[in-house]
Parts: structure tokens; sequence; C-alpha cells
């Protein structure tokens, strides 16, 4: 480790400014910042700083997401050799879905991150962070066979029409790895939605739907159990499947402060409410069917614990949080049900929420600006 | 309608050159002025139907001025809109009739969209603020330049939007005959979607700022 310090601090000069290689600065500041804690320090107001920086968040959130990728991999080889008829080891099913699934996590990296550095090095600015957690998340919410083509499309579509025109990280208005699959889904919906592209090679004659697939044409009897929905064995996109291997994310991410319990609990609430509220019509088998099932169906879990609670484009204040966590539940059990033509709801709840964070947010600044000023003038009088 | 233009000024004078060149980039009634959005968005998904949408467009534009700056002196000022209006709709319903009678097929791809372009504020824009305060002549070459922005707009986005969600130009099928079907390339979906006609003008809004730094504003 000491050598490589010695040797960034010896390439160090050749980027300042006046440098030979000045005008990689960006790109060379993002390494070392990557790879050391920046020694950057205040130098008026405050000086105790946290070493919590954007990075470490950043970091904080792909260790949350391991679980799911891991159980994802698995997942992609024992529902691949299901379909099959074959009967496989643990490891050949892992290693069966590690092979399809690596592909997808570098070309999400090598594309975003390349824009990304392109970007920076146009604009003059540091590299941002935002992508190291936007390029894990993309390969978890797409389909295991996916080519790796149009995965790459919808990243460049994702992080310039979605991220860097309104400029860049921290300016975007709408969930950058949820752009990228809304971009799949209308763009190529053959390959993004149905019952033939959940399962990696998959045989012709076995059905791959998924539980949103078989609740789509109705068949609420053919849904897997709440346990094996639960625990993951179901096909769907890579990541999303186990609510379980997303739970103890969730817990990851709320015991280090990085996640936003607010979000969290009152999206799984509004998803409930919303459920219970159709349970009260129930005029088919899907309105029938037990609420806390759509917490475990598709993307909902995925979705409330990593998608709704990014810090860009969810609401600020704490009140407004909930309002915001509430709202996606709600609207995602909504467009599932009641909306056949989108299966899974979730995706697009969170982005049209994503639309409204900044409307709640000014009324509930508004209101407690109201709530205060009453206060003053009680006081006063 | 060149008798009116007085003698000492030529046809093709820089300052009526200047009329047909600035609606093109500078003030481009799409790109700088967000004029017409709703048309650019319905008739961009194929090629043909943008061209024929953008002739018809120029076409009312430029005689609708030239009528309209005849006009301008007896027009009384309060019922002015309702004559614009008038004289508008006069020349959209002879367009519809030209294009049903000689080009049937694509008139009806364009349906209700050739009835609104009455209702195309770059029309009523110009009628405005240019063909009330100014000689026949220049009305029709600022007509035609405005037109022509519109149209250039138009063009570049259907010719993306065909291109990449059907496969085709001027419903030929390139992609097809290029071979590329057969590496596992697929049509765009979302490029049919009106959506995507905002994301490319925008697109268009972006190169044309970073080009020309005096349309950015603070």
């Amino acid at each position: 480790m000491k050598a490589l310090r010695n040797y960034i601090d010896k390439i160090k000069p050749q980027f300042e400014k006046g440098g030979k290689l000045e005008k990689f600065h960006s790109t060379f500041d993002a390494f070392e910042t990557f790879l050391y804690v920046p020694k950057t320090v205040t130098f008026r107001g405050s000086h105790i700083r946290d070493t919590l920086d954007m990075k470490r968040t950043m970091i904080v959130v792909v260790i949350a997401l391991i679980p799911a990728l891991l159980f994802g991999m698995w997942n992609v080889g024992f529902q691949h050799f299901i379909s099959l008829g074959e009967t496989a080891g643990f490891w050949d099913q892992f290693w069966y879905g590690f092979l399809k699934v690596l592909p997808l996590i570098i070309v999400s990296y090598v594309v975003g991150l390349g824009i990304e550095f392109i970007f920076a090095q146009i604009r003059g600015h540091e590299v941002n962070e935002g992508y190291l957690v936007t390029g894990f998340l993309i390969p978890l919410i797409v389909p295991p066979d996916i080519p790796l083509w149009m995965l790459a499309l919808s990243v460049v579509f994702a992080v310039i029409i979605g991220k860097e025109v309104f400029g860049g990280t921290g300016m975007n208005i709408l969930n950058p790895a949820l752009t990228a699959r809304a971009f799949l889904f209308f763009a190529y919906p053959a390959e993004m939605s149905g019952d033939k592209v959940w399962i990696a090679e998959k045989a012709d004659a076995f059905s791959g739907a998924t539980p949103l697939g078989h609740l789509l044409v109705g068949d609420v009897d053919k849904l897997p159990s709440f346990s094996d929905m639960f625990y993951g064995f179901i096909p769907g996109s890579v990541g999303e499947t186990s609510t379980l291997a997303i739970l103890i994310g969730a817990i990851f991410l709320i015991a280090t402060g990085i996640g936003s319990w607010r979000i969290m609990i009152s999206t799984v609430a509004g998803g409930l409410v919303m459920g219970w509220i159709f349970n009260l019509f129930a005029i088919n088998d899907y309105m029938a069917m037990p609420a806390y099932y759509h917490l475990v169906i598709g993307g909902f879990a995925f979705g409330a614990v990593f998608m709704a609670t990014d810090p860009v484009t969810a609401s600020q204040t704490g009140m407004g949080k909930y309002i915001y966590g509430f709202l996606i539940g709600v609207l995602a059990v909504i467009i599932r049900v009641a909306n056949p033509a989108y299966p899974e709801g979730m995706m697009l709840a969170i982005l049209l929420m994503n639309v409204f964070a900044p409307l709640i947010d000014h009324y509930i600044i508004q209101s407690n600006i109201k709530r205060r000023l009453k206060r003053v003038k009680i006081k006063a009088a | 309608m060149s008798a009116e233009v007085s003698p000492k000024e030529p046809l093709f004078s820089a300052k009526n050159k200047k009329l047909l060149a600035v609606p093109l980039n500078r003030e481009n009634p799409i790109t700088v002025q967000v004029l017409g959005i709703c048309s650019a968005l319905a008739v961009t998904v194929k090629l043909e139907p943008a061209v024929v949408m953008s002739i018809s467009v120029i076409a009312v534009l430029a005689f609708a001025n030239v009528i309209i700056s005849l006009l301008r002196n007896t027009i009384a000022p309060r019922i002015r809109i309702i004559v614009q209006l008038v004289v508008i709709a006069a020349l959209v319903i002879l367009v519809d009739q030209i294009l049903k009678a000689f080009a049937y097929e694509v008139s009806k791809q364009l349906s209700v969209f050739v009835g609104l372009i009455i209702t195309n504020c770059i029309i009523m824009g110009r009628l405005e603020a240019f063909a009330m305060g100014n000689k026949p002549w220049p009305s029709f070459m600022d007509g035609i330049g405005n037109g022509a922005g519109y149209a250039w707009i138009l063009i570049v986005v259907a010719f993306f939007r065909e291109l990449l969600g059907s496969g085709t130009v001027w419903g030929l099928p390139v992609m097809e005959k290029v071979g590329i079907y057969n590496i596992g390339y697929t049509n765009n979906g979302l490029m049919i979607l009106p959506p995507m006609a905002l994301i490319i003008v925008g697109i268009i809004i972006w190169v044309q700022r970073s080009k020309n730094k005096e349309l950015i504003e603070d």
C-alpha cells in the first residue's frame, strides 16, 4: 500500500495546474480519492468534518446490494437448470449465473463510467461518484438474458439524458438506474416483458412467467408459495427476486444511516394500504389477493429499499419522505392491479414520484414557515 | 407582390436575406422560441408526413403573411385576430383539399394535424409580430424563412425517429438492407412514442446552444 501511495504522490505534480498532463486532472483526482481519503480540509467555518464523503456513502450502498447480487447470481443458474429439467449442484448453478451476470456489470460500469469521465474532462469538474451505485443497480433490475448492446444503450441514455443534461450527479430529477430500465422497457418491450425473458436460456416448453406474469392473465392459483417468493426462488430480474436478501441490505442501510427508513417504511405501508383497499372491493382474483403478497412480488421490495431511497431524487424533508414513500407504495399497487399494460408498477410509481418530490418538499417547507410565523406573532402579541 | 417593393431596394437585399436566414438558426421557431411543439411531436414518426407537413406549413405561413401584410392598413386593430384566423383557415382548407386530391395516403396519415395548422402558434406569431407591420415582400420572405426553420427541425427529428424506430428512411427498409438485424439489432420502440420527439428536439437545442453561445441565457 505504501508503494501505491508513493507512486501516486510521485506522479501527482504532472496533473496539477501547469503540469503536462493537466487535462486529465479530474481523472487522476477520481482515482486518487477513490483509493485514499482526500486530504482537503476546511479553511473557515466549522473545522470538524465527517469522514463520510460521497464515495464512502456510495460504497456502503454497494455493500448493501451484495446479498441481492449473490442471491441473484445463484437464482439465475437455479432457474435455468429447473427450466431444462436438469439437476445441478449449488456451485454449478452459481457459476452459471455468475457468468451470466458478470458481463452485465462490466458493460454497465465501463459504459457508464466512460461517459462520466468524458463529461468530467469536457466540463472540467471532478468525476462524480454517483455512478458507482447506479452502475451496480442497473444489472440487478434487468432480465439476465438482456443483449449487452441494449444494456449499453440504456446506460448511455440514462447517464446523458437522465443525468448529465441536468448538470450531473446531484442535479438529476429522475433516478438514473430506473431511467435506464424505463428506456429498455419502452424501447425493447420484447426483451423486457412477457414470459420468455426472465430465465436465462430457458427451454421452450417451460413456462417462464414471473408471479406478476401469472397475475396479469388472472392465474392467481398458479402463484408460487409465499415463502418461495419471499426467499426468491422465482424467475425475475437479476437482483429483485429475493425479498430476504433485500431485507438484509435494508437492515444494513438503516443501521449505517445511509438509507432513509422513513421512505422504506412508508412505501411498504402505502403498498399494504392500497392492497387492503383493493381487498375490500375484490372484484377479481388479483384484487382479492392478500395485500402482503404485493411486498414480495416483482420489484416492490427492491424498489422500496434501493430505488425510492435515492437521496438525490427523493424528498428531502422528514414529513415529505413519509408522503413520498406512501404515494410510491399506493401508486405501484394501483398500476399493477388496475393497468394490465404495465405488470410492474414499481418502476413507474417511483419515476412519477421522483418528479413530484420537489413539489412535496416545497409545500412541507411552506407549511413549516407558516406554523413558525404564527408562533412568532402570538409571542409578539 | 413584388410591385410594392420600393424601387431603391433590390429583391434579395441583405436585409431580406437576413429575414430568410435568421429563423433557420438564431431565431428558430422550434428550438429557440419553442413554438409549434405539438405538431413536431405528432407528425414526425415517419419522414414522409413530416416533409408534407413542412411544405404545408411553409405555404400557409408565406401566403398568410403576404395577405395579412396587404390588408394590414385596413384591418381594425380590435378585430385583427379574427381576420388573421379567417385568412389562415382559408389557406389551411386549400392545403387540405390539395393534399386530399393529390396525396390522399399522406393526407390520411396527417389526418387532423393539417387542420390543426390553424392553431399553430408559429403562424399566428409571425402574423402578429411581422406581417402586421411590414410590406408584403419582406413578409413573404419572413414566412418562408420561419416555415423553413420549422421544417428542418421537423425533418431531422422525423429522419432519426423513422430510422431508429422503424428501420426505414422514406419507407425504404435501410436497416434491413444493411443486414444489421442479422447480428441482433432491434428497432427502438421508444422512438415511435411521442416523448422521444421532445427528447430529440431537446438534443438539437443542446447542440445548437453549445455551438451558438449567444443563445445561452443565465
